[in-house]
């Protein structure tokens, strides 16, 4: 084979291609995260704050050879390299040091409440998706009819409503006025939850085959995740739309119709399609606003998550409860990234070859 | 009975100031196997009026007039049986072959989707017609380039893939709007053979839209000159391109850098715009710009009448040779 050949089939194999474009994110994957745990470890260093007492509390602080042992343990006695290198190797290890709020490893703490905020963020980004998305693409559709201007008035108060009002209004007459929905918990007092296996109760009670377990579950999901989606579903109504429009007037959809295929076919495999990478774009902002919105509405819904953790561990100087949590929205953030680039290049394959 | 029929199009396109007339009475018929030219200067309607054949105008569009195709009443058919016709036995290939493919769907994919739902093909059987399709514009390596997606062609290759999927379910016409306008000049010349190819191949005829007025004369048979959504001259290829007798007409050909036999003339653009939609001129819409123009022509609208060999709409007629 010549070698123009070999580049001809080297260009015209998807898969390869692929392959490498995945690899290459992932190698940078591994770069982000090393600076990510450097910058938290870096941050339990400033802060300046008395690691040993809040770690051992005054008594044991007093005894010398318990101090001794807690900082050979953590490695406070070694310059700053090697303390770093101890930090990692405890990371490794799942030793995120003792929160000193709850007196438990950080890591059991994370464990425990990520799970909560994962599932309040599961439901509201997936009724944020398919809502938001559905939406930007009938306004798209009927451009400048009565339906898009509907749409574009809701989605301009979605937007502009902070959510903290959002928050309140919705408990005030969800729970408060019509008792439609409970007002706090992820479960009624006194109920059980399912035997953990995701943390997640809904999912944990399906696996459990206990009906009535996920409805209530779900149902004391309901108001919080939808007050955490309602800005992210005016956002993505408003960016799919736009997206769509741009797509609308290209000379493929244009030659789509021409070709005879039906106006499903031309609007799902031409329209919405050719829409999805700045869609996608938009979706890791929504992760990240959920992740942000999550602090507040945890707190306003007492929901036991990550966010009224971290609103905790701050308001207290909880340095390892910070620093953990810190790490695991890092983490959140770069795998999010990661899976947006990844998406980009399932859906466009111009992206794959560069 | 010619394969197109075409009488008192007028197409108006809703605009921020209410509706405008882009294609204004337009009459024109196009035989079997033969290959129609439309020429024009840019905004002239010639891509509106074939966008109306297909159903295809912007959202809020008018069309009147009556467009006969075979058997088919065009402009009076649910929208969405004429989706089916058009697509089946009306295909158009459009002018930027950069933007007419799908840049995220494989060649494979667009190849044969309408295969399938026209000729009603299984999977197998469409990607056989598909590799013979693409073999038929000589597309090399037709097996990989269906797997291959849009963007890892040569503008020139997207045009040639563009038209095996316009001529991919053997439609009765095929409308080419400007196929070779973005595409550079030698590239351009393999495309207008390979058309003038199938077309004899296929018993096809074939819309050519271009301001290229040089690309005409090489494969047209019959031309339509248009300005400002009307015909201004119309006849066969050899007659209105060697001996022109509308202004306009005449103003075009001199416009072009060389045709054949005008090498000693000098170059000469055409004096001011073309007029926009909802600022047409009263009477004869090119006066401003026509250096024979009399009183007469700012009042009296020219009616496409036949003068000798040809229609023409300029009662004046400088030019012809007495
Ligand atoms: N969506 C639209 N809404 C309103 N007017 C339009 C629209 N699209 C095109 N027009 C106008 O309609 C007129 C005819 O356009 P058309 O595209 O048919 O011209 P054309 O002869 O094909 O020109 P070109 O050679 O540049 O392709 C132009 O003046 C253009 O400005
Ligand atoms: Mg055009």
């Amino acid at each position: 084979m010549t070698t123009a050949a070999v580049v001809v089939r080297r260009r015209l194999l998807p898969s390869g291609g692929f392959a490498r474009f995945v690899l290459r994110r992932l190698v940078a994957l591994v770069f982000l995260s090393l600076g990510i745990t450097f910058v938290a470890f870096v941050l339990t260093e400033l802060v300046p704050s008395n690691a040993v007492a809040t770690n051992l509390g005054e008594q044991a602080a007093g005894d010398p050879a318990a101090v001794a042992a807690f900082k050979h343990h953590y490695g406070l006695d070694k310059p700053f390299p090697v303390r770093y290198a101890i930090y990692l190797d405890h990371l490794v290890h799942g030793d995120l040091g003792q929160s000193t709020l709850t007196h438990g490893p950080v890591t059991h703490d994370l464990a425990q409440f990520i799970p909560a905020t994962g599932e309040l963020a599961l439901y509201s980004i997936l009724f944020a998706s398919i809502v938001g998305i559905g939406f930007g693409v009938i306004a798209a559709l009927r451009r400048n009819r009565p339906t898009d201007h509907v749409l574009r008035v809701a989605s301009l108060a979605g937007i502009s409503m902070p959510t903290f009002w959002i928050a309140l209004v919705a408990l005030y007459v969800g729970f408060f006025r019509l008792g439609w929905f409970p007002g706090a918990e992820r479960l009624d007092p006194g109920t059980n939850p399912p035997p953990s296996i995701t943390g997640m109760y809904t999912i944990d009670a399906l696996l459990a085959g206990n009906w009535g377990l996920f409805v209530q579950a779900l149902h004391h999901l309901i108001l919080p995740a939808l007050v955490l989606a309602a800005f992210n579903v005016s956002l993505l109504t408003r960016f799919t739309r736009s997206a769509v429009l741009e797509v609308i007037g290209n000379d493929y959809v244009r030659a789509a119709r021409a070709k005879g295929l039906p106006e499903r076919t031309v609007v799902l495999r031409y329209i919405v399609r050719g829409a999805l990478p700045s869609v996608v774009t938009v979706l890791g902002l929504v992760f990240a606003n959920v992740l942000t919105g999550a602090v507040l509405v945890e707190k306003i819904f007492s929901w036991p998550g990550i966010g009224q953790y971290a609103f905790q561990a701050a308001v207290n100087v909880d340095v390892p409860a910070i620093a953990g949590v810190s790490l695991f929205v890092a983490v959140v953030y770069i795998t999010v990234n990661f899976v947006v680039d990844i998406l980009y290049g399932l859906i466009d394959p111009r992206i794959r070859i560069t | 009975m010619s394969l197109l029929e075409v009488e008192g199009l007028r197409v108006r396109l809703p605009t921020t100031r209410g509706l405008v007339t882009v294609v204004d009475g337009v009459d024109y018929a196009v035989e079997h196997g033969e290959v129609f030219g439309v020429a024009g200067e840019s905004g002239s309607g010639k891509t509106m009026s074939m966008l109306s054949l297909l159903g295809l105008l912007p959202d809020g569009a008018v069309v009147e007039g009556s467009v006969r195709f075979g058997e088919h009443d065009l402009l009076r058919m649910p929208r969405r049986r004429l989706r089916e016709v058009a697509g089946r036995e009306l295909a158009m290939v459009f002018q930027d072959p950069l933007t007419s493919l799908h840049p995220m769907l494989s060649i494979g994919r667009q190849l044969t989707e309408h295969v399938r739902l026209h000729l009603g093909l299984g999977r197998r059987d469409a990607e056989r017609h598909a590799l013979a399709s693409l073999t038929d514009v000589r597309i090399p390596d037709p097996a990989s380039a269906l797997r291959a997606f849009p963007h890892q062609f040569s503008g020139g290759m997207r045009q040639r893939i563009a038209i095996a999927i316009a001529l991919a379910c053997r439609p009765k016409l095929l409308i080419a709007d400007e196929p070779t306008t973005a595409l550079d000049v030698t590239v351009q010349a393999g495309i207008l053979r390979l058309l003038d190819r199938l077309r004899r191949e296929n018993d096809l005829s074939v819309v050519l839209i271009t301001h290229d007025l040089g690309v005409m004369s090489a494969i047209a048979d019959r031309v339509s000159i248009f300005y400002a959504g009307k015909v201004v001259e119309a006849g066969s290829c050899e007659a209105v391109l060697s001996t022109p007798r509308h202004p306009y007409t005449r103003a075009l050909l001199d416009a072009l850098p060389h045709p054949e036999g005008l090498q000693d003339k000098p170059l000469v653009a055409i004096a001011g715009a073309p007029p926009s939609p909802g600022a047409i001129p009263s009477g004869c819409s090119f006066h401003p710009r026509c250096a024979y123009a009399q009183e007469s022509c700012l009042h009296h609208v020219p009616p496409l009448v036949a003068m000798g060999d040809r229609l023409l709409a300029c009662p004046i007629d400088p030019l012809v040779e007495r």
